[in-house]
């Protein structure tokens, strides 16, 4: 495979990613520091037969992609905090009636319309368990403007595979920087499962999925919000039925786990190990750099969700695990819940990176 | 085929109560789709929250039951990256004027190619009976107890100015009337909004001395004023009731439209 070599902004990768997995429909809505994506998209999208259309609010933008997610098309919005908390009631439906779909977040200062223009990971929490209800979902944290390509592109086939909404949870370092990025000819593409004629809508699989039974195709899917039967129909009032596709809708994404893991390992023998994702990766990458200690490890994440817990495992001597996040951190508890030795928050609020002298004197200080 | 044949069987009993007026809207609409001569697997059924909402789960065709409110907004989606596919839409006075009201207006404004069939029954029936921003001034309901001291919204009025292309209002009396308007506004490319009043004995009428369903029914009809009678007693400086709803094809024009079938 070629690839042609480019100077792009993140946010200008990740459309471009889009472009190139074959997203066919843009709903969005103007939002700093994620807007480049949408204009991007306006751009682009009409000249190769897509749909772009900017919807009258966030609400209406993740309806508007699940809407269009039933017809076939390869749907995608992209935001920022306070346009992510409007969309949460239309994730938990796309979550429950299992739409492929794809939201990008790029983060910004939060809570409420707090920092516009400044980077932040405060939504990790959010991603997760924004939408009322259990239920699960696929959240990407790319660190590079080439990663910003590649894993929305990734980002569709996950959606695809799994039936469920996807996350670029991206922040407004890596939104907006620019930086060099080799782009592919082309990328790898992994349609839906198809509902087979005689199959129920949502009557899963051995892999817990059921075959997508596109509109328009004659199978007569009807579509609802509310604890279906594998039929589609409502079914509200039966507690086993209810508690069985619950179970089934977090299982299918839990169990995959390991399928979809994306994450390195680096100096697997190091005592002191930073866990790092998104944008903290590159501070994490300078003070590697800059130190070239082997008793340095650095396990750098991008599959956040769901949380690839035994790539912990694998730094067998760890002491501490050291964990630089732009919120108070989110990602730390959860690394706590899988480790035996301390983990060490390094939180940082305000909407810059950590400077490496902030990482070293972190690690200097658990002795 | 009779438009009997576009009702999931295997869905029956439905939830609608005893005299609801829903299932009146709900034939007519299917009438109306039927004698277009659409198919069953390029006809799809959208809503929202809501009595109303309920419909597209009892008719054999691809549907998508969405969340409160946001049924337009769904709707688009389907219909922008489909345009080949025919986008009907099921939707109720608090669905649509209340949780929904900044969708129904740019839907209107986009003038969509989108058919709206709104069941106003001027009350929240499925969580038993809250005033919605259609129930009429001084009416009964569980959220206003003294009355409704707001002013209700008129719809159709609302679209018209929003810029649909076909706008029309009817009641669960008039059957035979409402089913020829759901057909024009089929037939019409762009946004139509048919607004049907309907009775809602259970949560409505019981509060509102309507002892029986026949009477508000009966209600309905007294209180329509044809919109060619409307505008003859404007011309004669007539001065309009305000418990008449005006009935009829009230906006008709042929403004550029979205997501037109190419």
């Amino acid at each position: 495979m070629t690839s042609r070599l480019e100077f792009w902004q993140g946010n200008t990768a990740c459309a471009e990613g889009a472009l190139a997995a074959g997203c066919n429909f843009f709903g969005g809505y103007p939002i700093t520091p994620s807007t480049e994506v949408a204009e991007h998209m306006a751009a682009k999208l009409p000249k190769k037969g897509g749909v772009f259309i900017q919807m009258e609010d966030e609400i209406a933008s993740m309806a508007s992609i699940i809407g269009a997610s039933w017809t076939g098309a390869r749907a995608m919005t992209a935001t920022s905090g306070p346009g992510f908390s409007l969309m949460m009631e239309n994730i938990g439906f796309a979550a429950m009636t299992e739409t492929p779909c794809v939201v990008v977040n790029v983060q910004r200062g939060g809570p409420s319309t707090g920092q516009p223009t400044m980077s932040a990971q405060g939504d990790m929490m959010q991603v997760r368990f924004g939408s009322h209800g259990d239920y699960a979902i696929i959240a990407l944290c790319p660190a590079s403007v080439q990663e910003m390509y590649e894993l929305t592109a990734k980002a569709f086939n996950l959606a695809d595979k799994y039936r469920v909404p996807v996350f670029l949870m991206a922040d407004e370092t890596v939104g907006h920087m620019r930086e060099k990025i080799l782009v592919p000819d082309k990328v790898e593409r992994v349609d839906r499962k198809p509902l087979a004629a005689d199959a129920l809508p949502f009557k899963a699989d051995a892999d817990l999925i059921p075959g997508f039974g596109q509109f328009g195709t004659g199978h007569h899917v009807h579509v609802t919000g509310l604890t279906h039967d594998e039929r589609g129909y409502p079914a509200t009032t039966n507690p086993k039925l209810h508690a069985d596709l619950v179970k089934r809708l977090v299982d299918k994404i839990e169990n995959a786990r390991y399928d979809m893991a994306d994450y390195d390992i680096i100096n697997p023998d190091a005592h002191k190990v930073f866990v790092a994702y998104g944008g903290p990766v590159r501070t994490v990458q300078q003070v590697m750099h800059d130190r070239k200690d082997k008793d340095i490890g650095f396990l750098r994440i991008r599959t956040v969700w769901p949380f690839p817990e035994k790539a912990l495992a694998a730094f067998k001597n760890a002491q501490a695990f050291f964990v630089p996040e732009l919120n108070l951190g989110q990602m730390a508890r959860e690394i706590e819940r899988h480790v035996k030795v301390p983990v060490v928050s390094i939180p940082k609020l305000g909407g810059e990176l950590h400077t490496p002298a902030e990482l070293i004197a972190a690690l200097e200080a658990k002795r | 085929m009779s438009y009997e044949d576009w009702f999931r069987q295997d869905r029956l009993p439905h939830i609608y109560c005893a005299g609801c007026g829903n299932g009146t809207i709900i034939n007519c609409t299917l009438a109306a789709v039927d004698e277009m001569g659409w198919k069953k697997e390029e006809t799809i059924f959208v809503s929202g929250i809501g009595c109303s909402s309920r419909a597209p789960g009892y008719i054999l065709t691809d549907s998508l039951h969405t969340t409160h409110g946001r049924a337009l907004a769904f709707a688009t989606g389907v219909k922008m990256a489909n345009p080949d596919l025919h986008v009907v839409v099921f939707t109720g006075d608090g669905d649509l004027a209340a949780i929904g009201g900044n969708h129904f207006i740019h839907a209107c404004r986009r003038n969509i190619d989108l058919t709206v069939v709104c069941m106003n029954n001027q009350i929240y029936g499925m969580t038993g009976g809250q005033g919605s921003p259609t129930t009429p001034k001084g009416c009964l309901s569980s959220t206003t107890p003294y009355g409704c001291t707001e002013i209700p919204f008129d719809l159709c009025e609302l679209a018209t100015a929003a810029g649909a292309n076909y706008v029309s209002r009817w009641t669960s009396y008039h059957v035979k009337e409402l089913e020829k308007a759901v057909k024009v506004g089929l037939e019409t490319p762009g946004f139509s909004f048919i607004e049907a009043l309907v009775q809602c004995p259970t949560a409505f009428g019981r509060r509102n001395k309507f002892r029986q369903v026949t009477d508000h029914v009966e209600y309905l009809k007294v209180h329509s004023l044809l919109k060619a009678k409307r505008d003859r007693m404007l011309e004669a400086g007539e001065k309009i009731p305000e418990d008449m709803y005006v009935v009829g094809e009230l906006t008709k024009r042929s403004r550029p439209a979205m997501g037109v079938k190419p």
